[in-house]
């Protein structure tokens, strides 16, 4: 299901070209018929896509808090690419990093 | 104290405390506001930080206390942020309060929200080290499982206002790992960290965090007694080994603020640091790139994930570059991992950067002293540096093979310079302790005015340092003061002496005494030569061409003044351009005259001949005059002969010294060829 939202994300990168600064793509709307879930798209400058996928079954989370979490997230990403060590493309084993993405989903939920 | 059974739901206020609760709650905070006031106030200045004119508790001790709370570091941080202390900076009660009441929450297994305080929760609990308190409160809170344990304030003032700073810096040592919240029942949550944090806990003894003392806490149930009973066996007979445990601490703690002694940072591993950070980069104040620091620290040969996991902990603003205390402490903690250290959870507090940055102002004083200094410096470290890394406490200094050979080549091409070279071994021979820093520091004050054209350096640092001071130094040339010697001992040597001598009589380069000094005494002969046959009123006002060139020019004489002196101090006086000559003639002739006055009939005296000779040819004339002038020489004279036997002390000390140096390099020499030839036959087959 990521794969698909994926491609649903380059769709959307392809159709907004002018408008690259845009960062924010809040993508609703996958919503299988068996699972009911939400994904969110999210592009960086460097084309970098963070994909949130969500259970409905939760309250609906605002929009804002969405945003904001994509922001923290893209903040943290960043810390970590400042590591030298860090291979884009491996694993994050950023302490840092995980501690801010459970912290951000233990709040959600 | 009754437990919280009846503790308010939330109506009305968003927390609402019960009488249990607020007493504990209170208690704690009085703790920690008071811990705060009577903290060491030693500790960084940043510690207790609170607001003027408010109760607040100081973040130290509060960070304790939640670690304490044996909560994951994230659940801290969200009920810190929830509590509302990172919005207004610190810890008021309120902020306290609510905080306490959300550790409680998490370790009821509850998520940490707002709406969680406002059911009935009971009390937190915390592990913590001995207090009087502890000993008031332990065994009847065992007893009655109704009190609550005070924290023992360990004095460690900055790590939670770094908790909020940096990113989930976790200061907690690595044998505290962070329990899951939910327990199942809490005296088996409350057995299970114990026994797991003491029995770790007595394996690292080095760990800063304070010896774990469970305390009972009072549970939900009113029967909280019952249930903890149980659970309190073991932690009232742990608590009786921790207290004697925690009283070893004490005085230790008393001593140092931050008893982590594996992650704090001596001074001679943090010269080795700065050196390293140096040759990594010229500007002390500046940064070292990611890349550049990505391959320095891959020589270290640890792996990829752990220097990544590193770089994590000492990039505090997360920039992608290391400042020099963010080096430091990366450095420092490659080198504890070689040593088998385990790396901790967060940046312990002696190496966070402000700490270095404020614990050691003098690196930075240093660099930037070193950046006005010049060649002996930086040889003057090295040769101490590498001395100091073989008696450095931490052994995998050698792990980097290629910084200290860099370091070595570089000592190498200092110790060719004859100057350098006295001061390194002026260094060695100087106690290696902390005493060398004030001295460099000494020096390095003094030595600003130093000429740094007649600088040997070699390195591009150094170079890159002096072309700084160039322009400037010129001027200061003439008055060269000892100061330029780098080593302590001329300056100790000269300092007696007259203020405003040769500077010059530091060891010149030792191509440089050989060449003129053939010259010179080409020239003395010639000159003697000539002098056989001066004109007897040229001598006068030669002489005083010669006090007059004495008194001004200072600088190259006392280069020739040692092969001066050891020539034989051939008559001569010469053209007033040798001014060196000159000086050292007066040393010679106005002995001579004054001889000559007294014998004015005995020329076979010991004065050379050559000189007699003509001398006692204008005994008659001059004889009134050249007695004033002599007498007023003499002292002139006297004074410069005792500078030439300092000046030749001096050298003489420094040929022992290179001397010295010569058999050392000679003998490493021999070794590494016997090395050689060892290796030879094995690659050979």
């Amino acid at each position: 299901m990521v794969h698909t939202s994926l491609d649903v994300v380059d769709e959307k990168i392809s159709a907004m070209g002018k408008a690259l600064v845009d960062q924010r793509e809040l993508y609703l709307g996958l919503l299988y018929p068996t699972e009911d879930y939400k994904v969110y798209g999210y592009v960086t400058n460097s084309k970098v896509k963070f994909v949130m996928v969500v259970d409905s079954s939760n309250t609906a989370l605002r929009d804002n808090e969405i945003r904001s979490m994509f922001r923290k997230l893209h903040n943290s990403y960043t810390d970590v690419m400042c590591n030298p060590f860090y291979n884009p493309g491996d694993r994050i084993h950023s302490r840092a990093f995980d501690s801010m993405v459970t912290s951000m989903m233990i709040q959600v939920c | 104290m009754e437990a919280a059974a009846g503790g308010g739901c939330g109506s009305g206020p968003p927390l609402l405390l019960s009488e249990g609760e607020q007493q504990c709650y209170s208690e704690l905070f009085a703790r920690c506001v008071g811990a705060a006031g009577g903290g060491p106030g030693s500790g960084p200045p940043e510690a207790a930080r609170t607001v003027p004119g408010t109760v607040t508790a100081a973040a130290g001790p509060v960070a304790d206390l939640f670690r304490a709370s044996q909560l994951p570091a994230e659940t801290l941080h969200q009920i810190t942020e929830l509590c509302g202390a990172k919005r207004v900076g610190y810890f008021g009660p309120t902020q306290f309060y609510i905080a306490l009441k959300l550790i409680a929450a998490a370790q009821s297994g509850l998520p940490v929200r707002i709406e969680s305080i406002k059911c009935e929760l009971p009390l937190p609990r915390f592990m913590m080290s001995k207090t009087d308190a502890e000993i008031r409160f332990g065994n009847p809170a065992e007893l009655h499982g109704t009190k609550v344990q005070i924290p023992y304030l360990i004095t460690e003032k900055n790590t939670f206002k770094r908790m909020d700073d940096e990113d989930k810096q976790e200061t907690q040592s690595p044998t505290m790992s962070p329990l899951a919240s939910p327990p199942s029942s809490p005296p088996h949550y409350q057995r299970v960290p114990l026994s797991h944090g003491y029995s770790k806990l007595r394996s690292s003894t080095e760990q800063m965090h304070p010896a774990p003392y469970e305390a009972r806490q009072p549970l939900v149930q009113p029967e909280g007694p019952s249930s903890g009973a149980p659970g309190a066996k073991p932690p009232r007979h742990k608590a009786s080994l921790i207290r004697s445990f925690s009283v070893e601490r004490e005085p230790h703690d008393n001593s140092s603020n931050y008893p982590d002694e594996p992650w704090r940072i001596t001074e001679e591993q943090r010269e080795y640091y700065v050196n390293q950070f140096r040759s990594l980069q010229p500007d002390p104040s500046s940064f070292i790139s990611g890349s550049v620091a990505k391959n320095f620290f891959t020589k270290s040969k640890l792996s990829i994930p752990e220097l990544s996991y590193i770089w994590e902990l000492s990039d505090a603003d997360c920039d992608g570059a290391l400042t020099l205390p963010e080096f430091c402490a990366a450095f420092h903690l490659i080198v504890a991992r070689k040593n088998g250290y385990p790396l901790p959870e967060g940046l312990p507090p002696t190496l966070q950067p402000e700490y270095l940055q404020a614990a050691f102002p003098k690196p930075k004083r240093e660099c930037t002293l070193f950046d006005s200094y010049s060649e002996s410096m930086p040889a003057n470290q090295q040769p101490r540096d590498l001395n100091r890394m073989e008696k450095l406490s931490i052994k995998d200094t050698a792990d980097f093979p290629v910084p200290t050979q860099d370091v070595t080549s570089d000592d190498k091409q200092e110790q060719n310079k004859t100057r350098l070279a006295l001061k390194s071994t002026a260094d060695e021979a100087l106690p290696k302790d902390m005493s060398e820093d004030p001295a460099t520091s000494k020096d390095s004050n003094s030595l600003k005015a130093r000429p740094r054209s007649r600088s040997y350096s070699s390195t591009s640092i150094e170079e890159a340092m002096k072309r700084g001071e160039d322009p400037p130094t010129p001027p200061p040339r003439p008055q060269k003061t000892h100061s330029r010697a780098s080593s302590l001992d001329l300056n100790k040597v000269f300092q007696p002496s007259v203020p405003a001598t040769k500077s010059g009589l530091l060891p010149p380069p030792p191509a440089l005494p050989p060449r003129p000094c053939p010259s010179q005494i080409s020239h003395h002969n010639v000159n003697s030569e000539r002098s056989a046959h001066p004109k007897p009123p040229t001598q006068l006002p030669n002489y005083g061409d010669f006090r007059l060139q004495k008194q001004s020019e200072q600088v190259s004489e006392a280069e020739i003044h040692p092969q001066l002196n050891r020539a034989p101090s051939q008559v001569a006086e010469s053209s007033p351009t040798k001014k060196d000559i000159p000086h050292s003639q007066p040393p010679s002739k106005p002995i001579r005259r004054k001889f000559r006055p007294e014998n004015s009939a005995t020329e076979s005296q010991e004065p050379p001949s050559t000189v007699g000779g003509p001398v006692s040819a204008a005994s008659g004339k001059p004889h009134a005059a050249v007695q004033k002038q002599s007498s007023k020489q003499k002292k002139a004279i006297q004074t410069a002969i005792r500078k030439n036997k300092e000046a030749n002390a001096v050298l003489a000390r420094l040929n022992s010294e290179l001397q010295q140096q010569l058999k050392e390099v000679h003998q490493e020499r021999i070794a590494l060829e016997n090395q050689l030839e060892q290796l030879r036959p094995v690659t050979v087959l």
